[in-house]
């Protein structure tokens, strides 16, 4: 009798393959599981009669042994700012609250066509415009893990926050996520997980709640390097639907595995020191490139000069984007529409006030700001100038080195409601994720050791462009030597 | 730069949302804060520097100019909070 717990992706697919168990048992006893830990509030919508069914369909083919998708039978979270057919999509909005999409995004139509299992849609930071997963108008979600030393409820990080609680707590297999500064990353460093964010352009935007559109990337929440490798490998694809679409050829990412770190170049970036950072999380850090050190790869100190201007930079250009994009919320097509019948301009402000949470108001207002007349050229232009900078410095650094070693958070996971008061001091948790995200670059987080609380601190890869397995490798590496 | 209530209530006008005076007074101290943070880019040297607009450096090809949706009107207003014999309602527009 197979442990259910124990599984990953991997073995989940051997064992199916095996016919130790079916999809339908392992779907089974992850509702089971989603309803026992219903106080982590990690999923907005549950598709259980759904799963059943997709999971039905998996054996059948499992059976026959016919057109077998890479994650025949998974069960998997799908973030809910993935448009999904026929199923409520909020995107952690009440303004989205009743939505539901008669369109599939071209991410979770390649994960259904690779046969994975829909449990249901995971909670989310309203609008994906959040740390810490306290801004869904369904309620914060609570992070499985704990601190030895006290029992107070953690956040999961945000935005992708349901998914990586339902990964950590073993609600599914694996979840997806979206990175906007962060969003993949930060959840998956506070829950002791892998979170990939690829390059721009490889996954298609096609039927994702819009929030920073020259920003958002999908990408994996999963417990392993080679699940987050499955993962990735069936959500990519080139899609004439999204126009960022890459048509770059896509690799086999588990050719991870034969890459050698012997006489990689690491390059360390002296600006990502904080003054804030938790000494404990330099220690991981100083762990993380003994380890790269001792199978012979070369450790490189590289400068990126413009590091500190990175989170200004993304808080001019994601809520100048956002502000645009959530124009569309009308109250007229589809969502939330307010009681308001005089006029049509009242109609829109009074909707959008109650349809909108206060995290989303803050950012839209700064948004407008810098891009209207008179603020432009000083805020958002400023901005886009400084965005081209801190590119240039990736380009540059990564003529010396291959991949680049960094800490993902300032900081381990925090009790709910702290960093909460002061909307600045919240931002910063995305400090070190998003000079990444303003380039472009695919980024990995992976859990490498747990601090004086038992609390995971993650460590971030950085790759050069459309090279994932690269950072899968590096990222493996950590994975073997962490000891765990 | 510092921005005052009427800048707030501007703003607020062209992102079309309603702000009361209590969120009007907390928006101004937030944004207030915000500006006065991100305004340390001004220190920032950007001569001759373009500004980047998208981080892919892949042409855009022109799509051929064909009919691919064939969403019907139903599906169109499925959503709607209110509509009627096949449109969207809206409050009244003209006199």
């Amino acid at each position: 009798m197979t442990d259910f717990s124990k599984l990953n992706i991997t073995s989940a697919l051997l064992g199916l393959k095996n016919k130790d168990f079916k999809s339908v048992e392992l779907t089974e006893y992850f509702i089971n599981q989603i309803n026992k830990k219903e106080n982590l509030n990690c999923f907005i919508t549950k598709t259980f009669d759904k799963a059943i069914d997709m999971a039905k369909k998996s054996d059948e083919k499992i059976i026959k042994n016919r057109e077998l998708g890479s994650l025949e039978g998974i069960p998997i979270g799908m973030k809910d700012l993935f448009c999904t057919k026929d199923i409520r999509t909020t995107a952690g909005s009440k303004i989205l609250d009743s939505f539901i999409p008669f369109y599939e995004s071209t991410v979770s139509q390649n994960l259904w066509n690779s046969g994975a299992v829909l449990l249901g849609k995971t909670n989310m930071d309203e609008f994906a415009m959040g740390s810490a997963n306290t801004t869904s108008f369904f309620g914060n979600v609570i992070n499985p893990l704990k601190s030895k030393n006290n029992d107070k409820d953690l956040v999961p990080g945000g935005s992708s926050g349901g998914s990586a609680s339902s990964v950590a707590a073993g609600l599914c297999l694996a979840a997806t996520g979206s990175d906007t500064g962060g969003s993949i990353r930060q959840p998956a460093s506070f829950c002791g997980l892998v979170g990939l964010k690829p390059t721009y352009g490889r996954c298609s935007r096609f039927g994702m709640v819009a929030f920073a559109s020259s920003l958002d990337q999908a990408g994996p929440i999963t417990l392993t390097v080679e699940d987050s490798a499955r993962m990735l490998q069936s959500m990519v694809s080139y899609d004439s639907k999204d126009s960022t679409s890459s048509k770059k050829e896509i690799e086999n990412l588990l050719d991870y595995k034969k890459s050698d770190l012997k006489g990689k170049r690491v390059g360390v970036p002296k600006e990502y020191l904080l003054d804030g950072l938790n000494p404990e999380i330099k220690k991981a850090w100083d762990l993380g490139i003994s380890w790269f050190k001792s199978v012979g790869s070369e450790i490189i100190e590289i400068s990126l000069p413009n590091t500190e201007s990175a989170l200004p930079t993304y808080y001019i250009i994601a809520p100048a984007e956002a502000s645009a994009n959530l124009a569309r919320y009308d109250g007229i097509r589809y969502g939330f529409r307010a009681e308001e019948k005089s006029d049509l301009t009242r109609l829109y402000e009074e909707t959008r006030a109650q349809g909108f949470g206060k995290e989303v108001k803050r950012r839209l207002m700064i948004g407008t700001y810098v891009l209207s007349a008179g603020y432009y050229d000083a805020y958002y232009l400023k901005a886009l100038k400084v965005r081209k900078l801190i590119s240039d410095d990736f380009s540059k650094a990564f003529e010396r080195c291959d991949i680049i070693l960094t800490p993902t958070t300032p900081n381990v996971a925090f009790p709910i409601g702290e960093k909460q008061t002061d909307p600045i001091e919240m931002y910063l948790n995305d400090v070190l994720t998003v000079p990444a995200s303003l380039a472009g670059l695919p980024a990995i987080s992976i859990s490498a050791c747990l601090n004086s609380d038992s609390l995971p601190i993650g460590l971030q890869i950085i790759g050069k462009p459309f090279e994932e397995s690269s950072i899968l490798s590096a990222a493996s590496l950590i994975e073997d030597l962490r000891g765990f | 730069m510092s921005i005052d209530n009427s800048t707030v209530k501007k703003v607020a006008k062209l992102a079309r949302l309603k702000v009361d005076a209590k969120e009007e007074q907390n928006l101004k101290n937030e944004l207030n804060n915000i500006l006065e943070w991100v305004d340390k880019l001004q220190k920032v040297d950007t001569e001759n520097i373009d500004p980047m607009l998208s981080v892919s450096n892949e042409p855009m090809p022109m799509r051929e100019d064909m009919v691919t949706s064939k969403l019907d009107n139903k599906q169109i207003l499925s959503n709607a909070p209110e509509k009627k014999a096949g449109f969207f309602v809206v409050p009244k527009v003209v006199e």
